[in-house]
Parts: structure tokens; C-alpha cells; sequence
């Protein structure tokens, strides 16, 4: 039977944080949403001072104060510069690797047993911390949903010094019935509270429930995540990810927005961004959703929000197309008198660029695949947005703030750390 | 009187061209006259040559080229755990080091005696020399206007990394 283990990077944004400025070190850290909107990350000495994750930044700000917390704004070019470093640490170590998120990775080991793990975890532990500066903590399972909750359990005790190893022959059963349901890898809110209202709390009645009603209320998922709970494997490694089923982006602005055309502006910049991950993957989209939303946190403005999704004519990964499609979604939901947060766009329907179904009706247009590709050269040699669509805008007043944000320490020669030679 | 111009365009944009040529010089129309598409009968037989064209000698190196030189390959033997720092002061002079080089740090080497790293000392990157003798650690300094720092016993020192390579510009 082999084992299954999640490496999970602890604090993973602080942890980045803290590997450049190690005055950080022992200091509550929290870090911040793109646009410095919510709270991301927090260090332990963050937890215990009972800020929340998700916690909007202005709403906890006298606490942050007070208790004198660095906060940082998000740093993705840092944070996905080490999540590179530790995930090739780890492959350097082990064959079989499944990058699950930028700060996750499942492995899967031959059958081993507790001990034999314990070592091997360790090693693992201290390699990615040494060569690195990542904390990490292993979780082992026979299944990866039971993986997954030893590493919780390896986090929530650190008595275990990072590695736990949630095994039958150490009972698992006993573990269960101290975990909720909702803890469960795959589990969310929603279901949390069918489940309870059901009388299973615990991941113990969860693995112990009744298949066809888990089946009926929690999909087939529900179900495969109960036998993992059992020790059966459902879910396989995946070692080479799976094509994406969409690609989306979207920002809080920096302040709100409350003219169309600025509103315009963002969406064109988002959908310039969601365009060019789809050229980069060899994509087109067939479908386009766009949506806006106020910011719901503030309850004593009007609120709105609401979404489009059309059928474009022809699969593309044409900018300009796009643009002319998502510009008359935006005008059907634009309602002026409110103080707008937040636009973003998500392709779906993705399919493979060489594929090509032509619409019968429409009149063939000339090639424009030359021009696109030359578009993404440029800014790929010259930097981000040196050629943009003009209805993108140049000053950019929604752009987001990261008024807090470290130096890009690890990508650009002008922001290195500094040694002191003093 | 103007002149008639004979253009050529791709067939597919033939209904955009009309558009375009109309709304350019909306006050003289109709501007085109008459949009003839390429004739396409008949056929012109060329014949096949099956042979290769020769175009100069072969370059005499074609066989010895090995790829260029990069200077990764002999600075960074293990890129995951390889960090450039820039370096602020001069209390490492004797080693090489002056004010504003870049140091390549290699976390993933060993902090042995005699090595120059960066230790972190009171919350900052500092780059010392290591010098172990027994339980006793220093980190020295490499100019006399700088003093050493000893480990007292029980404080700890934690090393950061160890210096490979200085870049230094001249």
C-alpha cells in the first residue's frame, strides 16, 4: 500500500517575509490581499492575538496597531520565486511529486512504516528549511485526504516537530473523532451544515456515514472523500496538471470606481491579462463571464452586484475581440449611483488553440495569430503592458494599492537584500 | 480628372477595402469603379528540381561548436538555494569584498570553519567570516576597524548562508 504526504509551507507569505528581514522573526506578521483589502497570512504570534483570516484590513486595523503587528502588503513575485525554490528542493528529494498549490505539494512514497516516515519527513523538513529558509510540515496518510489532516495535526501540535504520520496501525479511528467534519480536506461550509444538521460532526461519522446518503447530498466527491477517511485511495497523484477549466482575473481597486468608463478601463486591463495566459497555454475561450460587485463590507453604502456570462461567436484568444464582447456586457450591467469595487472576467470553455470550429454565418477573418504573437514578444522583452489596447487606459486611477509591499528581493537586481558589512 | 488606381488586396478583405476606400473619400463616389478578382485558370508547369543547392563551403567548425560559455554553470551550482545579496559597508575588505558588491549565497553548503557566510546577528544579515574552534564561535571581521564577534555561550547564531562568489564591478 504506498503512503501518500502533503508538504505544506507553514505561514507561507510571513514565512517568505521572514526569510529576508529576520527581524520579523518571533514578531506578529500579517499579510494583505492584492489592494491591501483583507488579511491572507498571519504569523502564530498573528493567530494568537485572535486576528482572523479573510478579516478586512481597515476593520482590524486599531487591533494591528495597537499590538504593534508588521503588516505587509502581498509580494507574488517573491512568494512565487520561493514557492519555485522549495517545490525543486522537494523534487530534488523525492521522484513523485504533485505541486498542489504555491505553497503544497503531494508526494507518494513506497509502503513504509511510522518510524521509517518520521526520519524521512525530517529530512525533508530540515533540506527545504536549510536551502530555503521555508518552514514546512509533513503530513502522511494512506490516502491524500488523510494526508492532508495529518499535516494539520502536525501544525496543531507541535509536540510532533513538524511531521505527524496518520497511519492504521497507530488508529485512526481515535484521531477522527476528535476532528470536525469540517476540517475535512473537501469539505466546505456548505456541506459542513448538511452534515451536521444530519448528525455527523466529526470526520469519525463522516468515514462511518451512510454511502448512499453521503452520495445523494455530497456527490460522488462526498463519497470518495469518506473511503479515503476508510484508508481506501480515491484521489491519485497527478503529476502533470490538468489543463485548466478556466482562467480568470480580477482586482480590487485601489478606490472605488463610480464612472463606466473607468470601470472600462479595469476590465479591459483584466481581460488583457486573462488573454495572454490563454495564448501562453495555447487556448481559446468559447465562453466569457464578467462580473462587478461594490464592496460589501460597506454596509452603509448601496449595495450591487451581478454577472453576465455570453457565448462568444467563435472560440478566440484575440484580445481585441474579447474586448468589443466583454465592453457590451459591461454597458448591460453598469448601473450608474453606485461606488463600485470590483470587476473581473473569467474565460471558460477553454479548448485547445489548433482546434477550430468555424461559425457557418460569419465571414472568415484574415489570420490574426502573427499580430497577437508579436504583441505578447514585445511585452515579453520590454516588459508588462509596453503595447496595450488604447480602451485600457493610461492613468489608471483604479489601479490597486500595495502601499506596504517588500522589495522583490529575489527578481530584480535593484531590491536585494543588503548584507551588512559593518 | 483623377486618374483610376489599380490596387491589389487580399480577396477575403475585398467587402472591407470598398468600405474603407468609401468612407476615406466620402465626397468623390463612387471611388472604386470596378474590383476585378485574380483569374485562376490555366496552369503554369514548372519543372522539379531533385537536387540539393550548395550555397558556400561548410564552416570547417560545424563539428567543434559546444554552446556558449554562461556564467550560472560556474556560479550557481544549485539554483534553488542560491541568493545574490548586495553588499553595505566595508568591514570585509580583506576578503575582497568592498562596499556594493553582489555576493552569491549558497544555502545548501556547509557553514564550515574558515568560511565567509551571512549569520544573522540582532535581526539583520551580516557577513562575517566563520571561525569555529571547539564550542567557541566567532564571526570575524576582515579589517582591523572592525572588532570580531564571539558566540557567548547559550546565545545562539544563526547562519544564513555561505558565500561562494563575489561579483565585484571594476
Amino acid at each position: 500500500m504506498p503512503i501518500f504526504a502533503l508538504l505544506d509551507c507553514n505561514n507561507f507569505y510571513v514565512s517568505c517575509e521572514r526569510v529576508f528581514n529576520p527581524a520579523l522573526e518571533g514578531q506578529p506578521v500579517v499579510v494583505l490581499s492584492n489592494n491591501d483589502g483583507c488579511i491572507i497570512a498571519r504569523s502564530n504570534e498573528a493567530k494568537a492575538l485572535g486576528i482572523t483570516m479573510g478579516e478586512p484590513y481597515f476593520k482590524c486595523k486599531p487591533l494591528l496597531d495597537r499590538h504593534r503587528v508588521r503588516v505587509f502588503s502581498s509580494n507574488y513575485a517573491l512568494y512565487g520565486d520561493m514557492s519555485q525554490r522549495v517545490m525543486e528542493v522537494l523534487g530534488r528529494l523525492e521522484p513523485e511529486v504533485e505541486v498542489y498549490s504555491i505553497d503544497e505539494a503531494f508526494i507518494r512514497l513506497p509502503a513504509a512504516k511510522e518510524e521509517g516516515l518520521r526520519i524521512l519527513g525530517m529530512d525533508i523538513r530540515t533540506s527545504v528549511r536549510r536551502q530555503t529558509g521555508i518552514p514546512v510540515s509533513i503530513g502522511f496518510g494512506p490516502t491524500k485526504t488523510l494526508a492532508k489532516l495529518a499535516n494539520r495535526l502536525a501544525k496543531k501540535h507541535p509536540e510532533h516537530g513538524g511531521v505527524f504520520a496518520l497511519l492504521p496501525e497507530s488508529g485512526i479511528g481515535s484521531i477522527l473523532k476528535g476532528v470536525g467534519a469540517g476540517e475535512v480536506w473537501g469539505i466546505g461550509s456548505r456541506s459542513t451544515r448538511k452534515l451536521a444538521d444530519h448528525g455527523i460532526r466529526t470526520a469519525y461519522d463522516l468515514s462511518r456515514a451512510n454511502e448512499t446518503w453521503i452520495k445523494k447530498h455530497l456527490s460522488i466527491t462526498g463519497v470518495r472523500t469518506m473511503h479515503e477517511l476508510q484508508g481506501v485511495s480515491c484521489f491519485p497523484l497527478e503529476e502533470t496538471p490538468q489543463p485548466k477549466h478556466s482562467i480568470a482575473c480580477s482586482r480590487s481597486f485601489g478606490a472605488p470606481v463610480t464612472k463606466l468608463g473607468e470601470m472600462h478601463e479595469a476590465a479591459v486591463s483584466y481581460l488583457t491579462r486573462a488573454a495572454e495566459k490563454l495564448r501562453q497555454q495555447q487556448l481559446k475561450a468559447g465562453c466569457l463571464t464578467l462580473y462587478l460587485a461594490t464592496n460589501r463590507f460597506r454596509t452603509d453604502q448601496p449595495q450591487y452586484a451581478n454577472s453576465r456570462t455570453m457565448t462568444l461567436p467563435c472560440p478566440t484568444a484575440d484580445t481585441a475581440l474579447l474586448i468589443e464582447q466583454a465592453s457590451r456586457c459591461l454597458k448591460e450591467l453598469f448601473r450608474p449611483g453606485y461606488a463600485y469595487q470590483k470587476v473581473g472576467v473569467v474565460l471558460t470553455d477553454l479548448m485547445s488553440g489548433h482546434m477550430h470550429q468555424p461559425n457557418l454565418f460569419s465571414i472568415p477573418r484574415r489570420n490574426r495569430d502573427p499580430l497577437l504573437q508579436a504583441l505578447d514578444r514585445i511585452n515579453q522583452r520590454w516588459g508588462k503592458d509596453t503595447l496595450q489596447y488604447a480602451s485600457a487606459g493610461l492613468s489608471k486611477p483604479w489601479h490597486h494599492k500595495q502601499a506596504m509591499k517588500s522589495p522583490s528581493y529575489t527578481t530584480s537586481w535593484r531590491e536585494l537584500p543588503v548584507v551588512l558589512a559593518s | 480628372m483623377n486618374h483610376p488606381q489599380v490596387c491589389r488586396i487580399p480577396r477575403d478583405d475585398r467587402d472591407e477595402f470598398i468600405l474603407y476606400s468609401t468612407a476615406m473619400n466620402p465626397t468623390s463616389s463612387p471611388t472604386v469603379s470596378a474590383v476585378y478578382t485574380f483569374n485562376r485558370t490555366g496552369e503554369l508547369k514548372r519543372p522539379l528540381f531533385a537536387c540539393s543547392v550548395s550555397a558556400g563551403f561548410p564552416s570547417p567548425a560545424d563539428d567543434y561548436i559546444e554552446g556558449r560559455l554562461d556564467l550560472n554553470e560556474l556560479m550557481v551550482a544549485n539554483p534553488a538555494a542560491t541568493f545574490f545579496v548586495r553588499v553595505a559597508g566595508d568591514s570585509m575588505i580583506g576578503s575582497g569584498i568592498h562596499h556594493n558588491d553582489i555576493l552569491v549565497v549558497d544555502r545548501s553548503l556547509e557553514p564550515i570553519s574558515g568560511k565567509v557566510v551571512i549569520a544573522v546577528v540582532n535581526g539583520e544579515l551580516t557577513v562575517k567570516r566563520l571561525i569555529k574552534n571547539g564550542e567557541n564561535i566567532c564571526l570575524k571581521a576582515e579589517s582591523p576597524d572592525y572588532p570580531d564577534i564571539h558566540m557567548v555561550e547559550g546565545t545562539t547564531c544563526e547562519i544564513w548562508g555561505v558565500v561562494a562568489y563575489v561579483v565585484h564591478a571594476l
